[in-house]
């Protein structure tokens, strides 16, 4: 699901600084979840890692061995060592584990170039993490926290909905 | 028919117990096992909480130790077969003869299964197997007609299982060395059939190119369907034609033919794919589990939702149902 030039294009003009702050405050609530999220990558942990979402302007780095996450404009990239191309939901549902990572790739709704060993050893890790952005989301909120999570919970159903184009994939 | 189920991190374990698996099969990070992926597998203190996970639902978990012993590094394997056994693992899957002799001798009574990675797939290869090493379950390399399985199943006296769906390999497993003619590196060996250090995915154009190592391995123009970067998937020219000389890039189904597997005297359905993420586990594990319940009318409808998730986005029934060229 491509998302609505509504969402997307102000994000050319809102400052890098401002969405980085966001994205960083979500970063380090996942890494605080999930601490062993990284241990899977053993020497990988030292690559950079580039995401871009296609139908967004910015593109975003991780580094493990920080850890730390950036946000840059497309046009300024900063060199990776892998990186992984597709639509932001796609991008999210993978972060997540709700949809497999080969099958995407296959259908070529994702791009994966670069280091491909330590693209994978990244998507096992974060598959076995069992990362809830709702949740995690929720627990930065404060007293909005059970409003921010039905949110993100409905927002998330239905942007699966659209990509799977039937019900969302659920969890046993 | 016991429904057996990959799984490559402990978070697909729990999907596949949670998704109506009889039994799961996974194995320790390291080379002692045929998917020694960057980031898959077990440490042995996941492994002991998945077994007790399994157990509590009354569902059995199989350890593949099934690499083939490299000479002066025996330890190794012997290592992960006793630490397997003491973790209490309900069978070990293994390919060496060298291995499946210490398992026996060390570990009498542990239950011993014989990998795919063997190759035994005639009457007499089984029955020394079951001598030899008192092997109680064969997984047959993926090359059988059903009527060859049905024929192999009144000589042997051990349990059969066959790979039902998912990934297929070239018709020589535990033989097979493509893999290490590009890169080194082998799945009998290393674990690692095309490992991703040496696979570069790159676009041309509107085509995406696969190569391996220094071979160019395929080119998918746009809006077809992509494969794993793998030599026997590799569409290829040849005299006048260009087009895939081992095998196309599709994945095995053979849901259609339940019933004659199980005439067949077939005693479980192997799910391929510990490489694969836990999504694809809990959607293909829960929706076979309910095909093999389901009547033979309802059961096409139920496994066509598969194909999305299959490589090339295509099926076949490969050997079982033998009709190529």
């Amino acid at each position: 699901m491509t998302l609505p030039l509504a969402i997307t294009a102000p994000l050319s003009f809102v400052p890098i600084i401002a969405i980085e702050s966001v994205v960083q405050r979500v970063f380090a609530r996942v890494i605080k979840t999930h601490p062993g999220l990284f241990d899977r990558l053993a020497d990988h942990a030292a690559k950079r890692y580039a995401f871009l979402p296609s139908d967004l302007p910015i593109g975003f780095l991780v580094e493990p061995a920080v850890p730390r996450i950036s946000v840059h404009r497309k046009e300024r990239a900063p060199a990776s060592d892998a990186c992984m191309e597709g639509e932001l939901v796609l991008l999210l549902a993978l972060l997540e584990g709700r949809i497999d990572g080969d099958a995407v790739f296959f259908s070529r709704d994702l791009t994966v170039s670069g280091d491909m060993e330590a693209m994978l050893a990244l998507r096992n890790a974060l598959d076995d993490c069992e990362i809830d952005l709702p949740r995690d989301l929720a627990d930065l909120s404060g007293p909005l926290a059970p409003l921010v999570r039905r949110t993100a919970e409905h927002i998330r159903e239905r942007a699966l909905g659209r990509v799977f184009k039937e019900e969302a994939p659920r969890w046993n | 028919m016991e429904l057996i189920c990959p799984a490559g991190t402990p978070a697909a374990f729990r999907e596949a117990v949670d998704a109506g698996a009889d039994a799961v099969y996974c194995g320790f990070r390291d080379e002692t096992n045929a998917r020694n992926f960057p980031g898959l597998n077990f440490s042995r203190d996941e492994l002991r909480t998945a077994i007790a996970y399994a157990r509590g639902r009354k569902v059995m978990t199989f350890v593949a130790i099934n690499t083939f012993m490299r000479a002066g590094q025996e330890g190794l394997w012997h290592q992960a077969v006793d630490d397997a056994a003491a973790l209490g693992a309900d069978a070990v899957i293994l390919a060496d003869f060298g291995l499946m002799a210490y398992t026996v001798e060390r570990h009498p009574k542990q239950r011993l299964h014989v990998s795919v990675q063997a190759s035994a797939s005639n009457a007499d290869a089984v029955r020394f197997l079951v001598e030899a090493f008192a092997a109680k379950r064969v997984v047959l390399p993926r090359t059988l007609t059903i009527a060859d399985i049905a024929r192999l199943a009144k000589q042997i006296d051990c349990e059969i299982e066959v790979f039902a769906f998912g990934g297929l390999c070239v018709m020589a497993e535990g033989r097979c060395s493509l893999s290490s003619y590009a890169t080194g590196k082998s799945p009998n060996m290393n674990g690692v059939c095309s490992p991703a250090s040496h696979v570069r995915y790159r676009p041309d154009g509107r085509d995406l190119v696969s190569e391996l190592g220094d071979y160019t391995i395929n080119r998918f123009p746009a809006g077809e369907a992509a494969g794993y970067p793998t030599l026997c998937k590799g569409r290829f020219d040849i005299a006048e034609e260009r087009g895939y000389a081992f095998e196309d890039p599709v994945s095995l189904d053979v849901m259609d033919h339940i019933e004659a597997l199980r005439a067949a005297g077939v005693s479980a359905l192997k799910i391929e794919g510990r490489q694969r993420g836990k999504a694809y586990v809990a959607e293909v594990v829960s929706v076979m589990r309910r095909a093999l319940t389901a009547g033979a009318t309802e059961r096409p409808a139920l496994v066509s939702r598969l194909k999305a998730l299959s490589e090339g986005q295509k099926t076949t029934t490969g050997a079982y149902e033998k009709r190529w060229r």
